[in-house]
Protein backbone atom coordinates (compact mmCIF):
# COMPACT_ATOMS: atom_id res chain seq x y z
CA UNK A 1 0.00 0.00 0.00
CA UNK A 2 0.97 3.46 -0.85
CA UNK A 3 1.93 5.81 1.98
CA UNK A 4 1.79 3.13 5.06
CA UNK A 5 3.10 4.76 7.41
CA UNK A 6 0.76 7.30 6.81
CA UNK A 7 -2.24 5.07 7.38
CA UNK A 8 -1.13 3.69 10.45
CA UNK A 9 -0.11 7.03 11.74
CA UNK A 10 -4.04 7.60 11.05
CA UNK A 11 -5.19 4.18 12.71
CA UNK A 12 -3.17 5.02 15.92
CA UNK A 13 -4.51 8.64 15.85
CA UNK A 14 -8.26 6.88 15.72
CA UNK A 15 -7.51 4.51 18.17
CA UNK A 16 -5.98 7.94 20.64
CA UNK A 17 -9.26 9.63 20.33
CA UNK A 18 -11.50 6.14 20.72
CA UNK A 19 -9.29 6.27 24.26
CA UNK A 20 -9.77 9.37 24.76
CA UNK A 21 -13.94 8.70 24.29
CA UNK A 22 -13.59 6.13 26.71
CA UNK A 23 -11.74 8.44 29.44
CA UNK A 24 -14.73 10.67 29.24
CA UNK A 25 -17.28 8.25 29.25
CA UNK A 26 -15.86 6.75 32.56
CA UNK A 27 -15.98 10.24 34.24
CA UNK A 28 -18.77 11.04 33.93
CA UNK A 29 -20.33 7.78 34.64
CA UNK A 30 -18.22 8.36 37.85
CA UNK A 31 -19.37 11.64 38.75
CA UNK A 32 -22.76 10.68 38.64
CA UNK A 33 -21.78 7.95 40.84
CA UNK A 34 -19.99 9.45 43.51
CA UNK A 35 -23.03 12.50 43.51
CA UNK A 36 -25.46 9.67 43.98
CA UNK A 37 -23.58 8.17 46.73
CA UNK A 38 -22.37 11.39 47.89
CA UNK A 39 -18.63 10.26 48.27
CA UNK A 40 -16.65 13.04 48.18
CA UNK A 41 -13.51 10.97 47.83
CA UNK A 42 -14.17 10.07 44.71
CA UNK A 43 -15.77 13.29 44.12
CA UNK A 44 -12.01 14.96 44.25
CA UNK A 45 -10.33 11.93 42.21
CA UNK A 46 -12.48 12.87 39.29
CA UNK A 47 -12.08 16.37 39.59
CA UNK A 48 -8.02 15.73 39.72
CA UNK A 49 -8.22 13.30 36.74
CA UNK A 50 -9.55 15.81 34.37
CA UNK A 51 -6.23 16.84 33.99
CA UNK A 52 -5.33 13.70 31.98
CA UNK A 53 -7.92 14.43 29.76
CA UNK A 54 -6.67 17.64 28.83
CA UNK A 55 -3.47 15.96 28.62
CA UNK A 56 -4.29 13.43 25.47
CA UNK A 57 -6.45 16.21 24.28
CA UNK A 58 -3.31 18.20 23.52
CA UNK A 59 -1.03 15.11 22.53
CA UNK A 60 -3.81 14.35 19.80
CA UNK A 61 -4.03 17.87 18.53
CA UNK A 62 0.02 17.96 18.65
CA UNK A 63 0.25 14.66 16.80
CA UNK A 64 -2.42 15.55 14.23
CA UNK A 65 -0.42 18.67 13.20
CA UNK A 66 2.69 16.73 12.84
CA UNK A 67 0.36 14.73 10.48
CA UNK A 68 -0.54 17.90 8.28
CA UNK A 69 2.51 19.46 8.19
CA UNK A 70 4.57 16.71 7.06
CA UNK A 71 1.69 14.74 5.35
CA UNK A 72 -0.14 16.90 3.53
CA UNK A 73 -3.39 15.41 3.65
CA UNK A 74 -5.66 15.92 1.13
CA UNK A 75 -9.52 15.80 0.19
CA UNK A 76 -10.80 12.84 2.53
CA UNK A 77 -7.54 12.77 4.80
CA UNK A 78 -7.64 16.35 5.47
CA UNK A 79 -11.22 16.08 6.28
CA UNK A 80 -10.54 13.11 8.63
CA UNK A 81 -7.39 15.18 10.03
CA UNK A 82 -9.83 18.44 10.76
CA UNK A 83 -12.12 16.32 12.42
CA UNK A 84 -10.10 14.41 14.50
CA UNK A 85 -8.95 17.57 16.03
CA UNK A 86 -12.61 19.52 16.37
CA UNK A 87 -13.64 16.10 18.18
CA UNK A 88 -10.68 16.08 20.63
CA UNK A 89 -11.86 19.37 21.72
CA UNK A 90 -15.09 18.02 21.92
CA UNK A 91 -14.09 15.22 24.12
CA UNK A 92 -12.43 17.28 26.22
CA UNK A 93 -15.11 20.43 26.94
CA UNK A 94 -17.16 17.09 27.91
CA UNK A 95 -14.53 16.37 30.14
CA UNK A 96 -14.72 19.47 31.59
CA UNK A 97 -18.83 18.86 32.68
CA UNK A 98 -17.66 15.43 34.31
CA UNK A 99 -15.83 17.57 36.07
CA UNK A 100 -18.01 20.06 36.67
CA UNK A 101 -20.57 17.22 38.05
CA UNK A 102 -17.48 16.11 40.70
CA UNK A 103 -17.48 19.81 41.89
CA UNK A 104 -20.95 19.74 42.49
CA UNK A 105 -20.89 17.46 44.44
CA UNK A 106 -17.75 19.25 46.91
CA UNK A 107 -19.40 21.94 46.87
CA UNK A 108 -22.54 20.45 48.37
CA UNK A 109 -20.31 19.22 51.14
CA UNK A 110 -22.49 17.53 54.21
CA UNK A 111 -25.49 18.66 52.83
CA UNK A 112 -27.33 15.32 51.73
CA UNK A 113 -29.07 15.62 48.58
CA UNK A 114 -32.21 16.97 47.73
CA UNK A 115 -34.09 13.78 46.58
CA UNK A 116 -32.67 10.23 45.70
CA UNK A 117 -30.93 10.40 42.13
CA UNK A 118 -32.86 8.58 39.48
CA UNK A 119 -33.62 10.52 36.23
CA UNK A 120 -29.79 12.12 36.67
CA UNK A 121 -28.13 8.56 36.28
CA UNK A 122 -30.17 7.80 33.80
CA UNK A 123 -29.23 10.88 31.81
CA UNK A 124 -25.93 10.08 32.53
CA UNK A 125 -26.49 6.80 31.23
CA UNK A 126 -27.89 7.33 27.78
CA UNK A 127 -25.44 10.09 27.19
CA UNK A 128 -22.47 7.75 27.79
CA UNK A 129 -24.15 5.17 25.56
CA UNK A 130 -24.43 8.48 22.81
CA UNK A 131 -21.17 9.51 23.21
CA UNK A 132 -19.49 5.94 22.92
CA UNK A 133 -21.71 5.06 19.34
CA UNK A 134 -20.91 8.28 18.45
CA UNK A 135 -17.37 8.03 18.76
CA UNK A 136 -17.66 4.38 16.95
CA UNK A 137 -19.68 5.93 14.01
CA UNK A 138 -16.73 8.30 14.07
CA UNK A 139 -13.80 5.82 13.75
CA UNK A 140 -15.47 3.62 11.42
CA UNK A 141 -16.62 6.71 9.18
CA UNK A 142 -19.98 5.47 9.30
CA UNK A 143 -22.33 8.39 7.94
CA UNK A 144 -25.77 6.28 8.62
CA UNK A 145 -25.17 5.63 12.46
CA UNK A 146 -23.97 9.00 12.62
CA UNK A 147 -27.20 10.14 11.44
CA UNK A 148 -29.02 8.18 13.43
CA UNK A 149 -27.60 8.33 17.18
CA UNK A 150 -28.60 12.43 17.51
CA UNK A 151 -32.19 11.59 17.87
CA UNK A 152 -31.70 10.07 21.39
CA UNK A 153 -30.80 13.70 21.88
CA UNK A 154 -34.62 13.80 22.52
CA UNK A 155 -34.69 11.61 25.47
CA UNK A 156 -32.31 12.95 27.25
CA UNK A 157 -33.68 16.42 26.50
CA UNK A 158 -37.15 14.82 28.51
CA UNK A 159 -35.35 13.59 31.02
CA UNK A 160 -33.72 16.82 31.78
CA UNK A 161 -37.14 18.45 31.98
CA UNK A 162 -38.45 16.26 34.37
CA UNK A 163 -35.88 17.03 36.27
CA UNK A 164 -35.90 20.39 35.98
CA UNK A 165 -40.09 20.43 36.90
CA UNK A 166 -39.45 18.15 39.81
CA UNK A 167 -36.65 20.08 41.36
CA UNK A 168 -39.06 23.11 40.64
CA UNK A 169 -41.86 21.73 43.16
CA UNK A 170 -39.16 21.04 45.57
CA UNK A 171 -38.61 24.92 45.52
CA UNK A 172 -41.66 26.00 45.10
CA UNK A 173 -42.54 24.10 48.53
CA UNK A 174 -40.00 25.14 50.50
CA UNK A 175 -37.66 28.14 48.81
CA UNK A 176 -35.06 27.22 51.30
CA UNK A 177 -34.13 23.89 49.19
CA UNK A 178 -33.23 26.61 46.56
CA UNK A 179 -29.51 25.77 46.66
CA UNK A 180 -29.83 21.90 46.86
CA UNK A 181 -32.03 22.21 43.80
CA UNK A 182 -29.40 23.96 42.29
CA UNK A 183 -26.88 21.82 42.59
CA UNK A 184 -28.60 18.96 40.96
CA UNK A 185 -29.89 21.14 38.15
CA UNK A 186 -26.57 21.85 37.60
CA UNK A 187 -25.24 18.60 37.16
CA UNK A 188 -28.54 17.85 34.64
CA UNK A 189 -27.34 20.44 32.81
CA UNK A 190 -24.11 19.26 32.13
CA UNK A 191 -24.98 15.93 30.79
CA UNK A 192 -27.52 17.82 28.67
CA UNK A 193 -25.03 19.78 27.30
CA UNK A 194 -22.93 16.24 27.12
CA UNK A 195 -25.63 14.98 24.84
CA UNK A 196 -25.93 17.73 22.68
CA UNK A 197 -22.04 17.88 21.72
CA UNK A 198 -22.33 14.55 20.41
CA UNK A 199 -24.10 15.66 17.64
CA UNK A 200 -21.47 17.49 16.85
CA UNK A 201 -18.91 14.92 16.53
CA UNK A 202 -22.01 12.94 14.36
CA UNK A 203 -22.14 15.93 12.18
CA UNK A 204 -18.26 15.66 11.72
CA UNK A 205 -19.15 11.91 11.07
CA UNK A 206 -21.12 12.83 7.89
CA UNK A 207 -18.73 15.70 6.68
CA UNK A 208 -15.48 12.65 6.23
CA UNK A 209 -17.65 10.72 4.42
CA UNK A 210 -19.67 13.13 2.16
CA UNK A 211 -17.83 16.62 2.30
CA UNK A 212 -20.52 18.29 3.36
CA UNK A 213 -21.00 20.15 6.63
CA UNK A 214 -24.84 19.97 7.57
CA UNK A 215 -26.08 20.61 11.06
CA UNK A 216 -28.05 18.21 12.40
CA UNK A 217 -32.05 19.25 13.76
CA UNK A 218 -31.91 19.49 17.19
CA UNK A 219 -35.37 18.90 18.30
CA UNK A 220 -37.87 21.72 19.82
CA UNK A 221 -37.27 20.64 23.65
CA UNK A 222 -34.14 21.75 23.92
CA UNK A 223 -35.52 25.24 23.76
CA UNK A 224 -37.35 24.43 26.42
CA UNK A 225 -34.73 22.85 28.05
CA UNK A 226 -32.21 25.74 27.74
CA UNK B 1 23.57 5.01 16.29
CA UNK B 2 25.60 7.57 13.80
CA UNK B 3 26.62 6.23 10.30
CA UNK B 4 28.62 9.19 9.28
CA UNK B 5 29.83 12.26 11.08
CA UNK B 6 30.69 15.63 9.59
CA UNK B 7 32.78 17.81 11.16
CA UNK B 8 33.56 21.70 10.37
CA UNK B 9 33.75 20.92 6.76
CA UNK B 10 34.24 23.91 4.48
CA UNK B 11 34.60 23.83 0.86
CA UNK B 12 35.78 25.94 -1.64
CA UNK B 13 35.17 26.17 -5.75
CA UNK B 14 38.10 26.78 -7.68
CA UNK B 15 37.79 30.40 -7.52
CA UNK B 16 37.82 30.60 -4.29
CA UNK B 17 34.28 31.22 -3.64
CA UNK B 18 32.51 29.13 -0.35
CA UNK B 19 30.26 26.46 -1.24
CA UNK B 20 29.97 24.93 2.26
CA UNK B 21 30.93 26.63 5.63
CA UNK B 22 31.86 24.84 8.68
CA UNK B 23 29.29 22.14 8.69
CA UNK B 24 28.87 19.82 11.53
CA UNK B 25 26.33 17.54 11.41
CA UNK B 26 25.47 13.38 12.26
CA UNK B 27 23.45 11.29 10.21
CA UNK B 28 21.97 8.72 12.23
CA UNK B 29 21.89 4.65 10.52
CA UNK B 30 18.32 3.36 9.86
CA UNK B 31 16.75 6.43 9.18
CA UNK B 32 16.03 8.81 6.65
CA UNK B 33 17.68 12.31 6.69
CA UNK B 34 17.01 15.19 3.94
CA UNK B 35 18.49 18.22 3.07
CA UNK B 36 17.11 21.07 1.90
CA UNK B 37 17.05 24.45 1.39
CA UNK B 38 16.87 26.56 -1.74
CA UNK B 39 18.90 25.59 -4.52
CA UNK B 40 22.66 26.64 -4.56
CA UNK B 41 22.64 26.08 -0.44
CA UNK B 42 24.77 23.31 -0.50
CA UNK B 43 23.44 20.47 0.11
CA UNK B 44 23.71 18.55 -3.69
CA UNK B 45 27.23 19.55 -3.11
CA UNK B 46 27.54 18.05 0.45
CA UNK B 47 25.67 14.98 -0.47
CA UNK B 48 28.33 14.43 -3.13
CA UNK B 49 31.38 14.67 -0.70
CA UNK B 50 29.50 11.44 1.01
CA UNK B 51 30.94 9.17 -1.69
CA UNK B 52 33.33 11.43 -3.13
CA UNK B 53 31.88 12.51 -6.49
CA UNK B 54 33.32 16.04 -6.03
CA UNK B 55 36.36 14.55 -6.72
CA UNK B 56 35.29 14.91 -9.98
CA UNK B 57 34.62 18.52 -10.00
CA UNK B 58 35.65 21.70 -9.44
CA UNK B 59 35.32 21.61 -5.51
CA UNK B 60 38.01 21.59 -2.37
CA UNK B 61 37.55 20.52 0.81
CA UNK B 62 39.46 23.32 2.26
CA UNK B 63 38.89 21.64 5.78
CA UNK B 64 37.09 19.10 7.62
CA UNK B 65 36.28 15.60 8.43
CA UNK B 66 33.61 13.25 7.35
CA UNK B 67 33.66 10.20 9.13
CA UNK B 68 31.98 6.74 8.03
CA UNK B 69 31.98 4.04 10.70
CA UNK B 70 34.56 6.14 12.43
CA UNK B 71 37.38 6.35 9.15
CA UNK B 72 37.50 10.11 7.43
CA UNK B 73 36.35 8.97 3.58
CA UNK B 74 38.01 12.36 2.97
CA UNK B 75 41.38 10.78 3.75
CA UNK B 76 43.49 10.89 0.13
CA UNK B 77 44.48 7.04 0.97
CA UNK B 78 40.59 6.08 0.98
CA UNK B 79 39.61 3.83 -2.01
CA UNK B 80 37.44 5.28 -3.25
CA UNK B 81 36.12 2.47 -5.88
CA UNK B 82 35.05 0.69 -2.31
CA UNK B 83 33.62 3.61 -0.43
CA UNK B 84 31.56 4.00 -3.56
CA UNK B 85 30.33 0.38 -2.80
CA UNK B 86 29.21 0.62 0.32
CA UNK B 87 27.82 4.45 -0.30
CA UNK B 88 25.46 4.02 -3.21
CA UNK B 89 23.79 7.32 -5.57
CA UNK B 90 20.87 7.39 -6.67
CA UNK B 91 20.34 10.60 -9.30
CA UNK B 92 17.83 12.88 -10.29
CA UNK B 93 16.82 11.66 -13.93
CA UNK B 94 17.35 8.01 -13.85
CA UNK B 95 20.58 6.75 -15.93
CA UNK B 96 19.55 3.34 -16.74
CA UNK B 97 22.34 1.59 -19.14
CA UNK B 98 21.55 0.54 -22.50
CA UNK B 99 21.17 -3.25 -21.23
CA UNK B 100 18.19 -5.50 -20.43
CA UNK B 101 16.86 -5.20 -16.97
CA UNK B 102 18.59 -8.07 -15.26
CA UNK B 103 21.74 -6.71 -16.88
CA UNK B 104 21.30 -3.32 -15.52
CA UNK B 105 21.23 -4.99 -11.84
CA UNK B 106 24.19 -7.65 -12.92
CA UNK B 107 26.63 -4.99 -14.41
CA UNK B 108 27.70 -4.10 -11.51
CA UNK B 109 28.55 -7.08 -9.64
CA UNK B 110 29.86 -8.87 -12.78
CA UNK B 111 32.25 -5.78 -12.61
CA UNK B 112 33.29 -6.99 -9.05
CA UNK B 113 33.69 -10.41 -10.18
CA UNK B 114 30.77 -11.90 -9.34
CA UNK B 115 30.18 -15.03 -11.64
CA UNK B 116 27.95 -17.30 -10.17
CA UNK B 117 24.21 -17.53 -11.62
CA UNK B 118 22.62 -18.07 -9.00
CA UNK B 119 24.14 -15.04 -6.75
CA UNK B 120 23.50 -13.00 -9.53
CA UNK B 121 19.73 -14.18 -9.86
CA UNK B 122 19.41 -14.05 -6.41
CA UNK B 123 20.61 -10.23 -6.42
CA UNK B 124 18.23 -9.02 -9.03
CA UNK B 125 15.33 -10.58 -7.18
CA UNK B 126 16.97 -9.59 -4.01
CA UNK B 127 17.50 -5.91 -5.12
CA UNK B 128 14.26 -5.18 -7.23
CA UNK B 129 12.09 -6.61 -4.49
CA UNK B 130 13.58 -3.89 -1.85
CA UNK B 131 12.82 -0.86 -4.51
CA UNK B 132 9.41 -2.40 -4.98
CA UNK B 133 9.64 -2.85 -8.64
CA UNK B 134 9.44 -6.97 -8.58
CA UNK B 135 6.27 -7.84 -8.93
CA UNK B 136 6.07 -5.34 -12.14
CA UNK B 137 9.35 -6.53 -13.87
CA UNK B 138 9.70 -10.05 -13.09
CA UNK B 139 8.24 -11.53 -16.44
CA UNK B 140 10.07 -9.13 -18.39
CA UNK B 141 13.61 -9.20 -17.14
CA UNK B 142 15.02 -9.80 -20.60
CA UNK B 143 13.52 -6.59 -21.95
CA UNK B 144 15.69 -3.61 -22.46
CA UNK B 145 15.50 -1.57 -19.34
CA UNK B 146 14.84 1.84 -21.79
CA UNK B 147 11.63 -0.10 -22.25
CA UNK B 148 10.46 1.12 -18.89
CA UNK B 149 8.85 3.84 -17.66
CA UNK B 150 10.24 6.95 -15.60
CA UNK B 151 9.18 6.10 -12.85
CA UNK B 152 10.22 2.67 -13.26
CA UNK B 153 13.77 3.34 -14.34
CA UNK B 154 14.05 5.52 -11.10
CA UNK B 155 13.09 2.43 -9.24
CA UNK B 156 15.49 -0.11 -11.33
CA UNK B 157 18.19 3.12 -10.69
CA UNK B 158 17.32 2.61 -7.20
CA UNK B 159 17.64 -1.26 -7.42
CA UNK B 160 21.34 -1.23 -9.18
CA UNK B 161 22.52 0.74 -6.48
CA UNK B 162 21.37 -1.73 -3.79
CA UNK B 163 22.16 -4.86 -5.82
CA UNK B 164 25.70 -3.83 -4.77
CA UNK B 165 24.84 -3.78 -1.14
CA UNK B 166 25.66 -0.63 0.18
CA UNK B 167 25.50 0.15 3.71
CA UNK B 168 24.17 4.30 2.71
CA UNK B 169 22.16 5.40 -0.11
CA UNK B 170 22.28 8.81 -1.13
CA UNK B 171 19.87 10.50 -3.55
CA UNK B 172 19.86 13.51 -5.15
CA UNK B 173 15.85 14.70 -6.44
CA UNK B 174 15.19 11.02 -7.50
CA UNK B 175 11.69 11.87 -8.12
CA UNK B 176 11.63 15.36 -9.02
CA UNK B 177 10.61 13.82 -12.74
CA UNK B 178 8.04 11.51 -11.55
CA UNK B 179 4.06 11.45 -11.24
CA UNK B 180 3.00 11.38 -8.13
CA UNK B 181 2.06 7.66 -8.11
CA UNK B 182 5.41 6.55 -8.80
CA UNK B 183 6.92 9.33 -6.63
CA UNK B 184 4.46 7.51 -3.85
CA UNK B 185 5.99 4.14 -5.14
CA UNK B 186 9.68 5.66 -4.36
CA UNK B 187 8.82 7.29 -1.48
CA UNK B 188 7.16 3.66 0.23
CA UNK B 189 10.42 1.83 -0.94
CA UNK B 190 12.59 4.37 1.12
CA UNK B 191 11.03 4.00 4.02
CA UNK B 192 11.30 0.14 3.73
CA UNK B 193 14.40 0.30 3.24
CA UNK B 194 15.57 2.56 5.76
CA UNK B 195 15.04 -0.39 8.15
CA UNK B 196 18.17 -1.90 6.58
CA UNK B 197 20.10 1.05 5.49
CA UNK B 198 21.16 4.35 5.77
CA UNK B 199 19.58 6.89 3.61
CA UNK B 200 20.41 10.38 2.64
CA UNK B 201 17.73 12.48 0.85
CA UNK B 202 17.71 15.67 -1.18
CA UNK B 203 14.30 15.83 -1.66
CA UNK B 204 13.13 18.25 -4.92
CA UNK B 205 10.49 19.75 -2.37
CA UNK B 206 9.85 21.13 0.90
CA UNK B 207 6.72 19.07 1.46
CA UNK B 208 8.83 15.97 0.16
CA UNK B 209 11.21 16.63 2.60
CA UNK B 210 8.25 16.87 5.44
CA UNK B 211 6.76 13.72 4.23
CA UNK B 212 10.21 11.44 4.18
CA UNK B 213 12.20 13.05 6.63
CA UNK B 214 12.72 11.10 9.91
CA UNK B 215 15.87 14.18 10.19
CA UNK B 216 16.30 17.03 8.43
CA UNK B 217 18.95 19.52 7.72
CA UNK B 218 18.33 23.16 6.52
CA UNK B 219 20.63 24.81 4.14
CA UNK B 220 21.01 28.42 3.18
CA UNK B 221 23.74 29.56 1.21
CA UNK B 222 26.66 27.04 2.50
CA UNK B 223 25.53 27.03 5.92
CA UNK B 224 23.67 24.88 8.13
CA UNK B 225 21.07 26.48 9.67
CA UNK B 226 19.59 24.05 11.54
CA UNK B 227 19.10 20.24 11.77
CA UNK B 228 16.65 17.81 13.77
CA UNK B 229 14.13 15.94 14.30
CA UNK B 230 11.81 16.24 10.51
CA UNK B 231 8.54 16.79 12.80
CA UNK B 232 10.12 19.24 14.54
CA UNK B 233 11.69 21.49 11.79
CA UNK B 234 8.32 21.14 9.79
CA UNK B 235 5.73 22.22 12.43
CA UNK B 236 8.19 24.19 14.81
CA UNK B 237 11.50 25.00 13.63
CA UNK B 238 13.90 26.95 16.11
CA UNK B 239 15.33 29.46 13.19
CA UNK B 240 13.00 31.91 12.11
CA UNK B 241 15.01 31.61 8.45
CA UNK B 242 13.84 27.75 8.46
CA UNK B 243 10.53 28.57 9.58
CA UNK B 244 10.25 31.39 6.59
CA UNK B 245 11.50 28.83 4.03
CA UNK B 246 9.08 26.08 5.33
CA UNK B 247 6.10 28.45 5.42
CA UNK B 248 7.21 29.76 1.77
CA UNK B 249 7.69 33.25 2.47
CA UNK B 250 11.18 32.99 1.78
CA UNK B 251 12.86 36.21 -0.08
Amino acid sequence: MLRKTFESDIQQLKDELLLLGSMVEQQTLDAVEALKKRDLEAARRIYAADAKINEKRFAIENQVMILIATQQPMAHDLRLLASIFEVSAELERMGDYAKGIAKVNIRMGDEPLLKPLIDIPRMAKIASSMLHRALTAFVNEDAEAARAIPEEDDEVDGLYNQVYRELMTYVMSDPRTIDRANYLLWAAHNLERMADRVTNICERTIFIVTGEMTEIDVSDDEMKAE
Amino acid sequence: MNKIIIEHLSLQYADGTESLRDVSMSIVANAITVLFGPAGGGKSTLLRCLNRLNDLTEVRVASGKILLDGENILDPQTDVIALRRRVGMVFARPVVLPLTIRGNLTYGLELAGEKRKSRLDEAVEHSLKLAALWEEVRDRLDDPAIALSGGQQQRLCLARSLAQQPEVILLDEPTSGLDPISTGKVEAALQELKKEYTIVLVPHSVQQAARTSDYAAFFLQGELVEYGEGKEIFTNPKNKRTEDYVEGRFG
